[in-house]
């Protein structure tokens, strides 16, 4: 095949993968699984302060912080 | 889902209740996350940031009054200048990065990083790399290239630490307690990526001793290759990256969720997958084959689209909270970063455009160009994040002061403002002087005229800096305030009564 014939189909095909990607994105199925990604940023306040709470528990005790790589 | 995390939230970011920390401490579901490779990096954004552009007031002085380039070659604006650059972009900008991504990685992917020695190693790492730049620029060691002028010695450290960097940035998402990855981690990830490959392709290079080599492309090749590194160090270090930062912290600051989380990822695969082929814009009117000369235009006007897209997505995010900007200057140094975007990544594909490019070409549009993207974007960016950042990861409710927050929100406009503007003067200036013939076929001015009549804009452009430059003290001002101060209220009642010493 010619080199140009496939450079020519390479550009057809990233242009069909972009038009996929928006059909699939935007499809209503899938509404509910982006409503929910949108919100992981609002999703592990516990765990901040959990940890929060162990770096002040362990400037009282004068802890090393390489102590947490045990808890972990 | 959404409400729940929303109203957890307002409890949890915006006030920072430590008070419920005793509470949680016994539940041990929930990971402890590593935030001090975080604070490390934050602390270090903002000394790169002082030290970065106080090389970059001192350089901009140097044009107004060329005087001040003593006999000391170390001085010398020539040798400054790559360290300014690097001391921004890659001290500044890198340490904005890392930290704002290793803390964002763990945050929504609800897990610890992977190590603690590894992410030591990537600071001290990283902080090393910084050195070696700070002490072989000045001296001269330099393999020409622009923004990637460090010689091989610490070109092979960087590409250590970088390698380090992917290793427990990928190796935290592979361990994620969620099954999705947000979209900050996928601008994160692209940016690790490609950088990875641009620094590594870029810099190849023979040796011929210790701080000297020769790169191993040649000629056009060698301009194309260190184009395409060029503007996709623009494309994926300072633009990929920083939306990353954007596309956690202006919800977060915002108090709800992006605008549309579709859109977003239309954004991502649009964005890189463009910005690759956009560096040949560097080279118009060069040896390089005019083909590729407009492949690279062309694909640089697309690149408004996604550009576009992204900046739309971080504004309306607000919508339904403007009034919020009334009170909050750390959302407003968000939303104005992205104007800044908005307006920088407008002008690029403009001046991508042959034809304006060969009026604004080697003149100071460019530079005004560059940092109406590094200082309204980039830099402000990372500035709005890292005030809501700092207190969250030293424990307070909130910086030491807001209206200090207030005070180098403007100043950082105002000076923004000043350079670009000046810049623009001075370009439009520039190139129309340059261009200018007599009926009989001569040029109309001489260059030394043409520079004589920039120097109006060079003050400006000092002054703008220096503003810019003055905002970043008063920012340390106020993280050493931040730190310090509630120490010593803790320290005043150790009792218990306050609540942040009775969750100890």
């Amino acid at each position: 095949m010619d080199i140009n014939t496939v450079r020519g189909l390479t550009t057809l095909l990233l242009l069909i993968a972009f038009i996929g990607l928006v059909i699939v994105v935007y499809s209503r199925s899938n509404k509910s699984r982006f409503d929910e990604a949108a919100n992981l940023p609002f999703a592990d306040e516990e765990a901040h302060r959990q940890t929060m709470a162990q770096t002040l528990a362990e400037r009282e005790t004068g802890a090393d912080t390489a102590h947490k790589e045990k808890q972990a | 889902m959404s409400e729940t995390a929303m109203s957890s939230m307002d409890s949890g970011t915006a006030s920072s209740s430590l008070v419920q920390m005793g509470v949680d401490k016994a539940t041990l579901s929930h990971p402890v996350y590593n935030y001090k490779v975080v604070r490390q990096f934050a602390v270090m954004t903002v000394v790169w940031g002082i030290v970065g552009m106080l090389v970059g007031v001192l350089i901009a002085a140097q044009l107004a009054w060329p005087v001040l380039n003593t006999e000391l070659p170390y001085l010398h604006f020539g040798r400054l200048r790559p360290l300014h650059t690097n001391a921004v972009i890659f001290a500044f900008g890198g340490c904005a990065l890392f930290a704002s991504s290793l803390f964002v990685v763990q945050r929504t992917c609800q897990v610890r990083l992977i190590s603690d020695k590894l992410a030591a190693a990537v600071f001290w790492g990283w902080q090393l790399v910084i050195l070696a730049a700070a002490i072989t620029l000045p001296l001269g060691l330099t393999s020409g290239k622009e923004y990637a002028e460090l010689e091989w010695p610490v070109d092979l450290l960087i590409t250590v630490v970088w390698v380090l960097y992917a290793i427990l940035y990928f190796g935290t998402i592979m361990k994620r307690k969620v099954q999705h990855i947000y979209v900050a981690n996928w601008f994160f990830g692209a940016f690790i990526i490609t950088v990875a490959v641009l620094h590594i392709v870029n810099s190849l290079a023979i040796p011929a001793g210790g701080f000297k080599s020769y790169s191993i492309y040649a000629g056009t090749v060698d301009a194309m290759v260190q184009w395409w590194y060029g503007h996709n160090a623009v494309g994926f270090f300072l633009t990929a990256g920083f939306l990353g930062i954007m596309y956690y912290f202006v919800p977060k600051q915002a108090e709800r969720p992006v605008y549309s989380y579709r859109l977003s990822i239309v954004h991502f695969w649009a964005l890189i997958a463009v910005y690759i082929w956009a560096g040949p814009h560097h080279l118009h009117y060069t040896a390089l084959p005019d083909w590729a000369q407009s492949l690279g235009m062309v694909m640089s006007l697309i690149l408004l689209a996604p550009s576009w897209g992204g900046m739309i997505n971080g504004m309306m995010t607000l919508s339904g909270a403007w009034h919020k900007l009334r009170t909050d200057p750390i959302l407003r140094f968000l939303v104005v970063s992205l104007s800044f975007y908005g307006m920088s990544t407008f002008e690029g594909p403009m001046m991508s455009i042959k034809t304006v490019n060969a009026l604004s070409h080697y003149t100071d549009w460019t530079i005004g160009h560059v940092h109406s993207g590094a200082l309204g974007w980039v830099a402000m960016v990372s500035i709005g994040a890292m005030y809501h950042l700092l207190p969250i990861l030293f424990g307070r409710e909130r910086m030491y002061s807001i209206d200090l927050i207030n005070v180098h929100f403007w100043m950082s406009t105002i000076g923004t403002v000043l350079y670009i503007a000046s810049m623009w003067v001075n370009g439009i200036l520039q190139g129309l002087m340059w261009r200018a013939y007599n009926q009989d076929g001569t040029l109309t001015y001489t260059f030394v005229e043409s520079l004589q009549a920039s120097y109006p804009g060079y003050y400006v452009r000092l002054i703008g800096g220096g503003i810019f430059f003055l905002g970043m003290l008063i920012m340390a001002y106020n993280l050493y305030m931040t730190i310090t101060t509630d120490e010593t209220a803790e320290e005043q009642a150790p009792s218990g009564s306050q609540a942040v010493a009775g969750t100890a």
